[in-house]
């Protein structure tokens, strides 16, 4: 019995969406597989690890400051792949757009006022920029792979961080725990309904942005331009779209989306800077982006439900004494399976049985 | 044995994973495939091998396990990019992210247990020779597989027909197609291959390398591995050298960090990751030699028409 792919004659709009539900419904059927294997009645796991995190109104709010991060950075990334840039240091980013931003509380403590959020919010994004302005620069003048070195910078920026926190800006009254001061009232993101739970406006934030860049994708030139470049950069050329241009652009915006995800990770849930900022946002957000078909507006459904996989690993853990990592398996099933459902946009698939058709066709 | 006998033989440690798990890449990317899942194989490769030598006492048994492990892992990255045709940046992030996972839930029962190491080899008279002698023939049996596999990926793509062909394939799968070449069938075998080197690479690290299992231990070299191949333009003896300099750089961090240097110990950790940043920049001014080595296919999928 062999495989075969049938190209159809123009790529099937249904399955664009049909795809990611597919997807999502093999990961299930895997993740009921992969606890059973682990001796948990299935039925009962995928209840503690899809439905029982969202089943009070605390972890709703919890599932939501994790979703920010996600959605922020997913739609970014969006933009990024649609134009052909493989942005995957995105972590790397988030990690300087925290520490840009947490600069002002943690070295200006006394200056606390209400301008001080909205600065930290700009530093976050510029330090987001920053950073990914550097594998920018690079593809554009050398040609250097920024596959490669937007995720060496992850490393590199992993390790700032930490030294950062250990080091210089360690909290002086802190006992010596490695983590800077806490951050004063005017450098916090409030709280939503604070009486349910701790979810701040970050996640509304994070909601906006990716409605506006996805307006920009569909309704602007710009937009218009990030699609055309992406899926025929000769017709690009014709229409006179830079795409060295472009390569700033799509990595400029993604980092600002990151370095945003960064800031309001800090002074959102955390209120202080640690060793780690983020159990790898920045690369589930590439989940995030394939789940969400590449659309800033689908980022925000599909990093709901990449939030919901971390909330599961821990309802995982608590109820049914598994580890956590089963989060991370999750996740790469979902990206896993939804990529071989996208195979059936293009092509149709005809099982054939019998000996292959062998030699020229 | 000296102080600079024993730099040389972990400098020669730090590398071969390196440099295995590169060669392997080297002859994926050859075919015209960019399998970008190698950290997540070697992670495989680590966790299986520590665990079967765990449970038999016996790391042959456990390097034979992460070799198959690597080659499994490889597979379902080559059924969805080569059967589905799926998008192989994708599928290779999705393959690394899954392997980080899945071998962080094999192995949590095992951290922290003491590991099966495979010793180095020591013939009684060669290896007592003054500085060569231990570095040449004390090593541990992996080293020796691993400048083997260099030479032998060497003659295969430049002195068989087999290899020759695989090297068509990458440059054109369309021409290779048509003159009848099974392309898909000699893309899965490269892929494994690919696979199967990345899982030994894993496997070096946790029987060799650290004889212990410690979650996400790769810790980046599957990502150095693949940058490697771009430093080395896709030949064979470059992969060689830029393995050992990699070694060297981060084996000089290490004691750099031990003699108390007043650098932060994070940037000297930074280094090898830093020094591949500069490295992929040189070697992209090379535009000559990057044209002519390429394959001009890497990482366009291939649909055989029927």
């Amino acid at each position: 019995m062999r495989l075969e792919l049938i190209k159809r004659s123009a790529p099937a709009p249904a399955m664009r969406f049909l795809s990611p539900l597919l997807g999502l419904v093999l990961a299930v059927i895997a993740g009921a597989i992969m606890f059973s294997a682990l001796g948990k009645a299935p039925d009962r796991a995928l209840y503690a690890f899809f439905i029982e995190p969202v089943s009070e109104m605390w972890s709703v709010h919890e599932l939501l400051i994790k979703a920010a991060p996600l959605i922020l950075m997913g739609a970014g990334l969006c933009i990024c792949f649609q134009s052909n840039n493989w942005n995957i240091g995105a972590e790397g980013q988030m990690i300087v757009g925290a520490i840009f931003g947490a600069a002002l509380p943690i070295l200006l403590p006394d200056v606390q006022n209400f301008l001080i959020l909205p600065l930290m919010l700009i530093f976050g994004i510029l330090g987001g920029m920053l950073y990914g302005f550097i594998p920018a620069l690079l593809k554009a003048k050398f040609k250097t792979n920024e596959i490669l070195t937007s995720l060496m910078l992850v490393y590199v920026a992993q390790m700032l961080l930490d030294w950062i926190v250990r080091g210089p800006w360690r909290n002086p009254e802190g006992l010596n725990f490695p983590e800077s001061r806490r951050f004063h009232e005017w450098a916090r993101i409030p709280e939503m309904f604070p009486a349910d739970g701790r979810a701040n406006w970050g996640f509304v934030i994070a909601v906006v942005v990716a409605i506006a860049l996805g307006v920009m994708l569909a309704k602007s030139l710009k937009g218009f331009e990030v699609k055309v470049i992406g899926t025929s950069p000769k017709a690009a050329q014709f229409a006179g779209f830079d795409s060295k241009k472009m390569i700033f652009f799509a990595f400029l915006l993604a980092g600002g989306c990151a370095g945003l995800a960064g800031i309001i990770e800090v002074a959102g849930a955390t209120g202080q800077l640690r060793p780690t900022v983020s159990p790898g946002y920045g690369f589930t957000a590439i989940i995030v982006a394939y789940l969400g078909r590449l659309n800033p507006i689908g980022a925000i459904v599909a990093g709901l439900v990449l939030a919901l996989t971390y909330l599961g690993g821990e309802a995982a853990q608590i109820s049914l004494g598994l580890s956590d990592k089963i989060a991370r398996v999750f996740q790469g099933l979902i990206l896993f399976f939804v990529l071989a459902c996208d195979t059936l946009i293009l092509y149709k698939i005809r099982l054939s049985f019998g000996a292959a058709t062998k030699g020229a066709a | 044995m000296g102080m600079t006998e024993a730099i040389l033989l972990t400098i020669a440690t730090a590398a071969t994973p390196l440099l295995i798990a590169a060669i392997g890449e080297l002859v994926v990317e050859r075919s015209g495939v960019l399998n970008l899942g190698v950290e997540g194989m070697m992670v495989m490769g680590a966790v299986g091998g520590f665990v079967i030598a765990n449970l038999t006492g016996n790391p042959w048994i456990g390097i034979l396990a992460a070799i198959a492990l690597g080659a499994l892992t490889s597979l379902l990255f080559g059924f969805l990019t080569l059967t589905l045709a799926a998008n192989q940046v994708a599928t290779g992030l999705s393959l690394t992210i899954l392997g980080l996972g899945v071998s962080s839930l094999m192995g949590e029962k095992f951290v922290g247990q003491a590991g099966e190491k495979m010793g180095n080899l020591d013939i009684p008279i060669l290896t007592d020779i003054p500085l060569v002698g231990p570095v040449i023939f004390g090593q541990d049996p992996i080293f020796y597989l691993s400048i083997l596999l260099v030479v032998a990926v060497s003659w295969f793509l430049f002195r068989t027909r087999a290899g020759l062909t695989l090297r068509s394939i990458g440059n054109n799968h369309h021409s290779a197609h048509a003159l009848g070449i099974p392309v898909l069938r000699y893309r899965y075998l490269a892929v494994m291959f690919g696979g199967a080197c990345a899982g030994l690479a894993g496997g070096h690290l946790s029987l060799v390398y650290t004889p212990q299992w410690v979650e996400n231990m790769t810790a980046g070299r599957g990502w150095i591995a693949l940058a490697l191949v771009v430093f080395a333009s896709w030949r064979p003896a470059r992969v060689l050298a830029g393995a050992y300099l990699f070694g060297a750089v981060s084996i000089g961090q290490l004691h750099a960090q031990a003699l108390g240097i007043a650098v932060p110990s994070q940037l000297l950790t930074a280094l090898p990751f830093l020094a591949t940043i500069v490295v992929l920049v040189l070697i992209s001014q090379n535009v000559r030699a990057t044209l002519i080595n390429t394959p001009a296919m890497l990482g366009r999928p291939f649909v055989p028409d029927r």
